[in-house]
């Protein structure tokens, strides 16, 4: 007779980053006699889920504490547990420091010292948001561009990082940037695209995504995609990076079109871009996303007939089996992509109505991602809600993306397919991605098919079924 | 626009692995969280917009100067000190405060001036404190090394930039075992510091002179750089550095009319003595690091002192004021059958050579005093490369040679050693911690962590102010 045993123990002044954390937990859940495992640091968010989980996490700690929680068949098994506990954080260290390729030398600890050596670079910061500016001050004072993927950087340090890269003709791209491809190659979320004739500046890191898919569907190339940060073309930041990044793409001579990708900006803002925008000799098409205005494929749509190209019939994939809404149900939208989020609440508010009780939640948000690492690369939170909503009798239809490129998940749909497969509502997904992603357009596309869910190259397109399959069931 | 062909990577391990996967070139930044409660005050020193350019004068001023032994002559005249008054190593204390090793050298120092008969007499003088005042040798453009005492009638070394003549002092090295510096008060000690002021100084002044008239000073930033090619770091080992300050003295000593007995006697101290030179090599450093001093708005540290309670740091950002934490004990070994019991906390202002970017940050040069100083030659290189990380730039001038000639790292920058959380390594000797003991071993140290922070909150409340 054995009974599970919950073990919490906290380790202070441990520290790795939550990707690696994701994988240590990962490799002690597949352990003989493990029920399941996180090891986290203590944040508010990573306790919240620890409580949800039914373990409890001693009242003092702190974000800087490591937990290693672990829920056993039986006691016997916490010893082998908790060395596989320290030996996953060896093996995810190893693999963080043994990589560098300088051979014995211990790797540098600051941005500032990994460029002492090489000037020439091109800087990515991925650390929590509050000392992300810390390093991205040490990139332009190396006089490099930088890309800032954190979140959770106050809006006063990236007015002090975009004025600073103004003065010395640097580009800051982001904060809370998640997508970038610099001349071919990409940084953070990116897809594979072939280089092409258009450049995009994009202050949404998934409306970048979609446009880099379905450009690449239709066969045009994109050259440079310079990320800026969702809060670029707001009413305090004004386009600092835009701007910029507007003036390389100009004066790049693979660039024949320029689109700008943006959440909806301030309207005086927008002006000043659009008078920007034409003293440039590259003619720029702004796509920018919000009320009565195109929606992102739209926008493809128009930058393919600006350039002259064919708009082909967007992929749809349907399963054999086809589900029935609840009637009377609400359309739940589980989304990884912020801009993937609000594009689908805009059409479901224009078709449905405001205040039906549907529901667009972004787990790419920054309520979401404080310690823990982006939806795309950490699925855990989406399928606990999935589960959830499924179990919910108010909820009529399912509404995912699946964002594929460079930085995600190598498998999202591996996991995603039972989770769809188990809930009896109708699931569309939306996934965006191209045949050259890592994870294989073609192959996430048929998993999550023959798990049920019809399956959209397109998140409008996606978005406007899941309305159609909701109405149907009135 | 063209392809990136080398990404700096800090943070998420993931993403730096997409980079390499597509064959470009990519440096992965160990990051790890800064000190703890920093990250609000290093986020408004690096939104400082003074801070960068600030950094560059002030390294710019310290690698600048370069240092001369233009005089040997009694502190009463170089620095104004009257009877009663008395320097000591490190921030400010009051005599109630005082560790034992200073102590002990207070005592000797009073009885050297004929205060008081006996050492022991010195005790009640110093409680009252009615005649004597205590004062950093920072304080005066000095630096003591272990407890630092200085009293009017000791012969200093003075040093200048001959670029600036900006001058700074040292008191001349006693030796080791039973000295003043680590608070041994003994007849022999009071005996050799007569035979100091009496013999030894009068004979360097007149051959100081004479160098410096003749052929031109003797140029102390050269032998440093030459000392640092040939095994020493010019804190815990000087041996090089000795021999050639007497290399340039020796002609000038036999020659100065003194009594033969008397100059075989100070050619014999002076090369007996393996830390002669480490009494040049701080008032080096001082006169470079003062020269950093009073730049707003720079984070750099320009001077680390230990008055064997306190540890101080000052700042070239934050004008004079002190950022002090308990002194720590050091690791090292013991002479003798001391043991870590016996050992004070540390003292001393001869970490203004590790604030220099020499001693410990120098360590892989010196493979001969790893030993001493409790590690192995691979740690040696690791602690030089390590402080590398905490500092601001290199000084061309002061090479290592087993690091591929990279220059010593300099400028040691407040910000960086609250976002790594690695301390300035430093090398040094320990006081007995009861007075009157000398030394009992040598060993490494840190500064207390939190003096850091303390400092970063200076600098972050002036920055927006």
């Amino acid at each position: 007779m054995t009974t599970p045993l919950s073990h919490v123990e906290l380790r202070p002044g441990a520290y790795a980053d939550s990707v690696t954390l994701l994988q240590v937990s990962r490799a002690v859940q597949g352990l003989d006699g493990v029920l399941a495992a996180q090891v986290a640091m203590a944040t508010g968010l990573n306790v919240e889920v620890l409580t949800e989980m039914g373990f409890e996490v001693p009242a003092h700690a702190t974000t800087n504490d490591l937990v290693v929680a672990l829920r056993l068949a039986d006691g016997d098994a916490l010893e082998a547990a908790l060395a596989g506990v320290d030996r996953a954080l060896v093996d995810a260290n190893r693999r963080t420091t043994g990589t560098g390729g300088s051979g014995e030398l211990a790797p540098p600890r600051t941005t500032a010292t990994a460029l002492r050596g090489a000037p020439e670079g091109l800087v990515l910061v991925s650390v929590p948001g509050a000392s992300a500016f810390v390093e991205a001050m040490d990139a332009l004072d190396a006089g490099c561009d930088v890309m800032v993927f954190s979140d959770n950087v106050p809006l006063e340090q990236e007015l002090v990082l975009k004025r600073t890269a103004a003065e010395r003709g640097l580009l800051v791209m982001g904060p809370d940037c998640g997508t970038a491809v610099v001349g071919g190659l990409g940084l953070g979320f990116a897809n594979t695209v072939s280089p092409g004739p258009v450049g995009l500046v994009a202050a949404s890191g998934t409306g970048a995504q979609q446009l880099l898919a379905l450009l690449d569907h239709a066969g045009v190339g994109v050259s440079s995609a310079l990320g800026v940060g969702g809060r670029d073309l707001s009413a305090e930041v004004r386009g600092a990076s835009t701007r910029e990044a507007l003036r390389r793409l100009d004066a790049d001579p693979a660039v024949e079109l320029v689109v700008v990708v943006s959440k909806p900006p301030a309207d005086d803002v927008a002006d000043e871009l659009t008078s920007y925008a034409a003293t440039l000799g590259t003619p720029v098409e702004l796509a920018l996303l919000g009320a009565g205005r195109p929606d992102l494929t739209a926008a493809a749509e128009a930058v393919l007939a600006r350039l002259g190209r064919e708009v082909p019939t967007w992929p749809v994939c349907a399963p054999s089996e086809e589900r029935t809404a609840t009637p009377g149900g609400v359309l739940r939208g589980l989304f990884v992509g912020g801009t993937l989020a609000s594009e689908a609440a805009l059409l479901a508010r224009e078709a449905l109505g405001e205040d039906a009780g549907h529901t667009f939640v972004d787990f790419g948000d920054d309520a979401y991602t404080a310690g823990r690492a982006h939806p795309m690369i950490d699925p855990t939170l989406r399928l606990e809600h999935l589960t959830r909503a499924g179990a919910d009798p108010t909820t009529g239809v399912l509404l995912l993306d699946v964002v594929l490129g460079h930085g995600s998940e190598p498998d999202p749909a591996a996991l995603l397919a039972p989770a769809i497969a188990a809930v009896p509502q109708p699931v569309v997904v939306a996934v965006v991605g191209t045949d050259a992603d890592p994870q294989g357009l073609e192959r996430q596309v048929r998993a999550l098919v023959a798990a049920g869910a019809e399956v959209h190259l397109s998140n409008a397109h996606a978005t406007r079924r899941a309305i159609e399959l909701l109405e149907a069931a009135r | 626009m063209t392809t990136p062909t080398h990404v700096v990577s800090t943070g998420a391990d993931l993403f730096a692995d997409a980079v390499a996967a597509q064959a470009v070139d990519v440096t992965r930044v160990d990051w790890r969280p800064p000190m703890a409660g920093t990250e609000a005050d290093l986020a408004t020193v690096a939104a400082d917009p003074r801070r960068r350019d600030a950094n560059e004068r002030a390294l710019a001023a310290m690698l600048g100067v370069t240092a001369t032994l233009v005089d040997v002559a009694p502190a009463s005249e170089v620095l104004g000190l009257g009877r009663g008054e008395f320097l000591h190593a490190g921030p400010p204390i009051d005599w109630a405060r005082t560790s034992g090793p200073l102590r002990g050298a207070l005592m000797a120092g009073a009885a050297l001036e004929g205060l008081v008969e006996d050492p022991e007499d010195a005790v009640a003088l110093f409680e009252s404190g009615s005649s004597v005042s205590l004062e950093p040798c920072h304080g005066r453009r000095t630096v003591g090394p272990m407890a630092g005492v200085v009293t009017p009638s000791m012969w200093m070394f003075v040093l200048e930039d001959p670029a600036t003549g900006a001058r700074t002092h040292c008191s001349l090295n006693e030796g080791l075992g039973k000295v003043l510096r680590y608070g041994a008060y003994s007849p022999e000690v009071l005996t050799r510091l007569g035979w100091m002021r009496d013999v030894l100084g009068p004979l360097l002044q007149r051959a100081v002179r004479t160098v410096r008239d003749s052929t031109g000073p003797v140029d102390v930033t050269g032998i440093l750089t030459q000392m640092l090619q040939m095994g020493d770091e010019a804190h815990n080992r000087n041996r090089a550095g000795t021999l050639m300050l007497l290399r340039d003295l020796a002609p000038a000593l036999v020659t100065s009319g003194g009594d033969a007995t008397d100059v075989a006697e100070v050619l014999r101290f002076v090369g007996g003595n393996d830390h002669f030179f480490l009494n040049l090599a701080m008032p080096a450093c001082k006169l470079a690091l003062d020269a950093a001093r009073g730049t707003p708005g720079s984070t750099m540290v320009v001077a680390m002192a230990r008055n064997g309670t306190d540890f101080g740091i000052q700042v070239a950002g934050t004008g004079d004021e002190w950022f002090t934490g308990p002194a720590q004990v050091a690791d090292g070994l013991y002479l003798g059958s001391y043991g870590p019991d016996d050992a004070n906390p540390d003292i001393g202002d001869s970490a203004i050579t590790e604030t220099a970017g020499i001693g410990g940050f120098a360590m892989a040069t010196a493979p001969a005093i790893v030993r001493l100083v409790g590690g192995s030659v691979p740690d040696a290189l690791a602690t030089t490369r390590r402080m590398h990380e905490i500092t601001l730039g290199e000084n061309p001038r002061w090479t290592v040679p087993v690091l591929e000639f990279q220059g010593v790292p300099s400028g040691i920058d407040v910000t960086r050693v609250c976002r790594t959380g690695i301390l300035p390594q430093i090398n040094t000797g320990m006081a007995g911690r009861v007075a009157g003991t000398g030394q009992v071993g040598a060993g490494l140290v840190t500064p207390p962590a939190e003096i850091f922070p303390k400092a970063l909150a200076r600098l972050a409340e002036l920055a927006r102010s």
